[in-house]
């Protein structure tokens, strides 16, 4: 017995030295408590503009309030005019395609197509006044508008199909006078109604972020931090950080949530461990469209219909279109549980005049990325399929003119003509048009980033086997996939060994008998 | 007959602290697997887990046992009587035959079990516990980023688990039964439970050949 005390004392601290090198200590102070301390506190405007002279005089047309901005703010203006939010566009490297200009000056969609020949409409959201393809205008920093961003009185509003200019409601020496740091209703004003309403496009982008719950959103809530876009959205030299691959397709620029959070932010080892391969999005952002609906399906062939020679709309019971003359039929979902792809941060894009394969749905914005790229990650994105005009002899989608200014300029809402508007889309952008035209399958890809909902909800395990990753390919997921061949075998070896083990107890019981019977 | 102490007290403990976590382990393993569906998937994640750890332990220990006690001699396989057992099963025991290997104290396994016992030990085991371990720790967190080793899926891994599982699941039926095929029914039970077991008098007709050599167990047949 005492020979046997100093190995088992040995094996016991064996055990128990390797129990403590596996155990790690929790960090001191909870890394969320320090981002929520950091983000709590509010920023206050330094000076008041209410008492700048300069704000004070009458301002005849909008530019002389960028005039005014400019005397103080010299440069500023400069530094927008080197934005995307001015630009619409940015040098961007496409695989296969080389390095090519990129953005929502040339890139077509599938929701409202594309802006070209539609200026006057989609300019609206344009961080300027007046805007027209001409180079002089994009050269003019009084054209910069500078109160889309920065009003922080809520009342300044562009106007409808007014090429950025202001609305002829808005007071521009009120709103100049309240200017200051941009607000989630500043960005939301364009950005939650991309595609022409709310929650269009996006679809974790919508007029319910304005003031959201926790639920809605984690970082905006009202309730809560309160988060404005550019806390994480954050600016140098008025260049955000942040863009969207409906009009961008390189790996740069990107806000991340590691950013702020570490890419080892649970205290959980195996949660820790997923962050390898999953994003943050993909368990975060259980679902997207959590107020109002977004659209999912966009068919423009079915655009068109008059009813006694004028457009009409029809709406479903919760009072959404369904169908729009101008526009054609739509599928919006409400609780939309995202698609989950593999994606590396890199995409491709459909370009003008590129042919393509009628046959098949033509992605126009690939999302690249696989399992064994170690770039990739499963990110959750909002797939919007459509059907949408093209050139059936030349094999490339059309440029429509949708917009009309008044009827008989080819634009589709005012002469509802698809030959027409095409013919005049096509002359914009420079491109033949055959003659020819009929409507093709798209598809797009919306990676979802914000209404991330509190962690209590975030996706588990066992919803995370609700079919979420059904479709996701290139890797082993426990509890959803198997070699076929080791469940046959196995499941053979154990039906064999009951069986066997039944024949063999049953033959025993019954010689037993045999033998009492016989005895 | 004469009452043999067989199965030592840490031995008992050994084999029925084993056969809960082997059947914990494949339950817990099969619902992970998604075949079956009982305490849910991430509880049976960290069960498993608990119950793997805990097997480690065991396993350390038993280790330790038969390393110290030379009982792992007990496990050496060998042809001897090795057909003579495998007619038993197949024929004898229908025809109430003897069993042909006798129950010693130094010698408790039959060549059959000796065989399937060794196997079972030195790779169905260790294939379990390494590819347990790889499944666990071939992507390992640390602070700031994750080390991974470079193992690119999991799926080689996973399926090496799994048929490990399958074969520990085969046995685990074929053993259940087994334990009815006795000097009687329940005496191979008792003898796990107890530790004693009637065992026939070596000098009852039968002859004993002994082995001079210390690692030979003694070997009995007819």
């Amino acid at each position: 017995m005492k020979r046997i005390f100093l190995p088992l004392f040995m094996l016991l601290v064996f055990v128990g030295m390797i129990l403590t090198a596996l155990h790690k200590n929790s960090s001191d102070t909870p890394p969320l408590l320090k981002l929520k301390a950091e983000y709590s506190v509010r920023h206050k405007s330094s000076v008041d503009h209410s008492l700048f002279p300069e704000l004070k005089k009458k301002f005849k047309r909008p530019q002389d309030v960028t005039a005014a901005c400019i005397s103080c703010h010299n440069g500023r203006a400069d530094e927008v005019m080197k934005s995307s939010h001015w630009n619409w566009e940015r040098t961007e490297y496409i695989v296969g395609k080389g390095i090519r200009s990129l953005g929502k000056r040339n890139v077509l969609n599938n929701f409202c197509i594309g802006i070209t020949s539609n200026e006057q409409s989609c300019s609206r959201c344009h961080a300027g006044y007046g805007y027209s393809n001409g180079p002089s205008y994009f050269k003019d920093s009084l054209n910069v508008d500078c109160l889309a961003c920065h009003d922080n009185s809520g009342t300044y509003m562009k106007m409808n199909e007014g090429a950025g200019m202001p609305d002829t409601s808005v007071n521009l020496n009120y709103v100049a006078q309240h200017v200051g740091r941009p607000t989630r209703t500043n960005c939301g004003t364009c950005h939650f109604f991309g595609g022409g309403g709310n929650n269009v496009k996006h679809g974790d982008l919508e007029e319910a972020l304005f003031d959201p719950t926790r639920d809605v959103d984690v970082h905006m809530a009202s309730d809560g931090e309160d988060m404005q876009c550019v806390d994480c959205h954050t600016a140098s030299k008025h260049q955000m950080l942040g863009k969207m691959y409906s009009v961008s397709s390189m790996n740069r620029n990107r806000v991340t949530c590691e950013g702020c959070h570490s890419s080892m932010p649970h205290s959980d080892d195996i949660l820790n461990e997923h962050t390898l391969k999953v994003a943050c999005q993909t368990c975060h952002i259980p679902v997207i469209a959590k107020v109002n609906p977004t659209k999912v399906y966009w068919d423009w062939s079915t655009a068109g219909k008059l009813e006694n020679g004028k457009p009409f709309e029809l709406k479903d019971s919760a009072g959404t279109d369904i169908y729009m003359s101008i526009k054609g039929s739509f599928k919006w979902i409400r609780m939309l549980k995202p698609d989950y792809i593999w994606f590396n941060g890199t995409a491709s894009h459909y370009l003008l005049g590129d042919k393509f394969d009628p046959s098949k749905p033509l992605v126009l914005n690939q999302l690249y990325g696989s399992y064994d790229d170690p770039d990739s990650k499963i990110y959750p994105v909002k797939i919007h399929r459509a059907n949408q005009i093209y050139d059936t002899q030349f094999d490339y989608l059309i440029q429509p003119k949708v917009y009309s200014a008044k009827p008989g300029d080819g634009g589709f809402w005012g002469d509802f003509d698809w030959e027409r508007a095409a013919r005049e889309g096509m002359k914009a952008v420079d491109l033949p048009f055959s003659g020819h035209y009929g409507f093709t399958r798209t598809t797009m890809y919306w990676p979802a980033n914000h209404m991330v909902s509190p962690k209590e909800q975030a996706v588990e395990c066992h919803t995370r086997n609700d079919g979420r990753l059904a479709t996701l390919e290139g890797f082993y997921l426990p509890g959803r996939d198997y070699n076929p061949l080791v469940e046959q075998l196995g499941g053979g070896l154990l039906a064999l060994s009951l069986l066997g083990v039944l024949i063999h107890g049953g033959g025993r019981i019954l010689v037993s008998r045999k033998k009492k019977v016989t005895k | 007959m004469k009452r043999e102490l067989i199965y030592k007290r840490f031995e008992r403990f050994w084999h029925w602290t084993q056969a809960i976590l082997v059947i914990f382990l494949a339950v817990t393993g099969f619902e992970i697997h998604g075949s079956i569906s009982f305490f849910g998937y991430d509880q049976a994640v960290m069960y498993h887990d608990i119950a793997a750890w805990s097997f480690l332990v065991l396993i350390a220990f038993a280790i330790f046992w038969h390393v110290t006690t030379g009982e792992w001699r007990q496990y050496l396989p060998t042809w001897k009587n090795l057909k003579a057992q495998a007619e038993y099963y197949i024929f004898g025991i229908f025809r109430n035959s003897p069993h042909p290997t006798k129950k010693t104290v130094l010698s408790k396994l039959n060549p059959l079990q000796k065989i399937v016992y060794a196997g079972l030990k030195v790779l169905i085991i260790p294939a379990m516990v390494l590819s347990g371990l790889l499944y666990m720790f071939y992507r390992y967190p640390q602070r700031y980023e994750v080390l991974s080793l470079n193992i690119n899926s999991l799926q080689t891994i996973a399926i090496v688990h799994t048929i490990g599982a399958f074969l520990l699941l085969a046995f685990l039926i074929v053993h259940l039964y087994l334990i009815t095929t006795g000097q009687t029914v329940t005496s191979n039970l008792k003898a796990m439970i107890t530790g004693y077991e009637d065992l026939p008098d070596e000098s009852t007709g039968e002859k004993v050949k002994s082995s001079t050599k210390k690692e030979e167990v003694a070997e009995v047949s007819k």
